[in-house]
């Protein structure tokens, strides 16, 4: 393969990728875990007792 | 990998970020007022004092230094290492490599202080610095990148908050693009040649000073909007989905969009449309991460009328997509023939810097400095509110007057006469510059004044907080 004709290759491969971030970021899967991570920067405001709310245990 | 929450509170490393917080605001006094200097100097040649050390050429150097890297990236380690720990509930990963950090930054600024105006300079835009001090500046840069992502590393979350992801690009970035950038043959102590020669030089410096603005001055400004624009408005961020597109969209872009500096110059063709085209196609996660940031606000509209604070972090990014707007227009070929090598190419700097980068640290600095100082609220929210008037006018003022003096200075330069020769001297457009100039001048006065409030305000802060504390009235900063 010529250095010309992989780069287009290269091209596409991004795009796909890029693609499949788009799904993957708005699959119905992703948004507890998303909901739960933009509000996460609000859990250490005025000691909320963090014990009895239990977070989510999803490795990343 | 399951985490349990610690009952006690976390000690964080505050001192570190206390540092840094102090130091954007000086630094940011010192970068703008020597704008204001450089500013006066066009208006008013004499302001050089026939001193070799305060001529135009040796200041604009330090100006763009003393803002970029020591106003703006002092605010981006202060911001990064508290908004690090804060999402993943942990201290920072070495204390003393935090304090090196510091130290070394500090000290390459003095460095840039004492070597710039004695005329010691690579030559390089936004990388003028020479090699010593290039290598003191990768050895901070890598010890940056060791603390941030070691905290990472050692994370008490199981999530890395979309912030932190902005914040790490940044820091990836700069450390590749500063390392290749500054490859060097040094002849003495204080001067070296760079490894590149002829187009591939520009190339370089171009790939560099582009990605600069996109990684520096964009993405970890854009890690700073992501945690104090939801902080400050008391709801999560509009869309958590649309950032993580907004930053893998951002960084996969940016990287190629620095021909565009170069049009119609030695790089090759090809070339130089390829970064038009990139540039163009950049609008788009400009503005996605924008509306994101701002319609965050959501719902909640009202807070603009009374919190000053919110407003700085609002109207930057208001900022943000007018510059990334006007940047993808000026990047398109025909465009840039008009524009390239103006003052409209300084508006539209200044319009990111001032309006966007600076807006957005000044709203940080305004959240942080109470936080870190043990007090509930800033000394005094009139202030902010004066400061924010009077930084909106000011920024107004200068892109305004820039605007009007760069397309006139394109189209005066560009004008023939109908048997070809030239309608103007180039003199003539400067003459002609002159009241916009001026404009210039009175805008950044009105920015340093609000600069000068602003660290009033925060002295004051910062006092009664000492105050209170040797009082033995010790509060858990939130």
């Amino acid at each position: 393969m010529d250095y010309g004709t992989w780069r287009g290759v290269f091209s596409l491969i991004i795009l796909a990728i890029f693609i499949a971030i788009v799904f993957w970021a708005f699959s119905r899967r992703t948004k507890k875990q998303f909901d739960e991570a933009a509000n996460s920067i609000f859990e250490d405001e005025s000691s909320v007792d963090k014990s009895d709310k239990p977070e989510s245990k999803k490795d990343e | 990998m399951s985490q349990t929450i610690p009952q006690q509170p976390i000690e964080y490393n505050m001192k570190v970020v206390r540092q840094f917080t102090v130091m954007t605001i000086i630094w940011g006094i010192v970068g703008m007022a020597l704008g204001v200097l450089i500013a006066a100097q066009l208006v008013w040649p004499e302001l050089n004092f026939n001193t070799p050390w305060l001529t135009y050429s040796r200041l604009r150097p330090l100006h763009t230094n003393a803002v970029i890297f020591a106003f703006g990236t002092s605010a981006l380690f202060a911001t990064s290492y508290y908004v690090v720990q804060k999402t993943c509930k942990v201290s920072l990963f070495s204390d003393k490599l935090a304090a090196f950090t510091f130290w070394g930054w500090q000290a390459v600024i003095v460095a840039a202080v004492i070597t710039l105006p004695l005329g010691l300079s690579s030559s390089k835009e936004y990388a003028e610095l020479e090699w010593p001090i290039d290598i003191l500046i990768a050895v901070v840069w890598v010890a940056y990148l060791i603390v941030f992502f070691g905290t990472l590393a050692i994370r008490k979350t199981s999530h890395i908050y979309v912030a932190n992801w902005f914040y790490g690009g940044f820091i990836v970035v700069i450390a590749m693009l500063h390392i290749v950038n500054s490859f060097a043959i040094p002849v003495s102590f204080t001067k070296s040649y760079s490894i590149y020669s002829g187009a591939v030089d520009a190339m370089v410096q171009w790939w560099y000073g582009h990605n600069a603005v996109g990684f520096l001055l964009t993405a970890g400004f854009l890690g700073m909007m992501y945690y104090f624009v939801p902080k400050q408005a008391e709801r999560p961020v509009y869309s958590y989905r649309l950032s993580v597109v907004h930053f893998w969209a951002l960084i996969s872009l940016y990287i190629w969009a620095g021909p565009h500096h170069l049009h119609y110059t030695a790089l090759p063709d090809w070339t130089q449309s390829v970064g038009m085209v990139m540039s163009v196609i950049l609008f788009v996660p400009s503005w996605g991460g924008m509306i994101n940031g701002i319609m965050t606000l959501s719902g909640a509209w009202h807070k603009l009328r009374t919190d000053p604070i919110l407003r700085f972090l609002i109207v930057s990014l208001s900022f943000y997509g007018m510059s990334t707007f006007e940047g993808p227009m000026m990047a398109i070929k025909s465009v840039n023939a008009l524009s390239h090598y103006t003052d409209w190419t300084v508006g539209h700097v200044h319009s990111g810097a001032l309006g966007w980068v600076a807006m957005i640290t000044i709203g940080s600095m305004y959240y942080l400095v109470p936080r870190l100082f043990n007090q509930k609220e800033i000394h005094s929210i009139k202030l902010v509110n004066v400061h924010f008037w009077l930084h909106t006018i000011g920024v107004v003022f200068y892109i305004v007057s820039m605007w009007i003096s760069g397309v006139m200075q394109g189209l005066m330069w560009r004008a023939t006469n109908s048997d070809g020769t030239l309608t103007y001297s180039f003199v003539e457009s400067v003459q002609a510059s002159y009241p916009f100039w001026t404009g210039r001048f009175i805008g950044g006065v009105f920015i340093v004044v609000g600069m000068l409030l602003m660290a009033y305000n925060c002295y004051q802060t910062i006092r009664a907080g000492r105050r209170e504390t040797a009082a033995g009235n010790v509060v858990q900063t939130a």
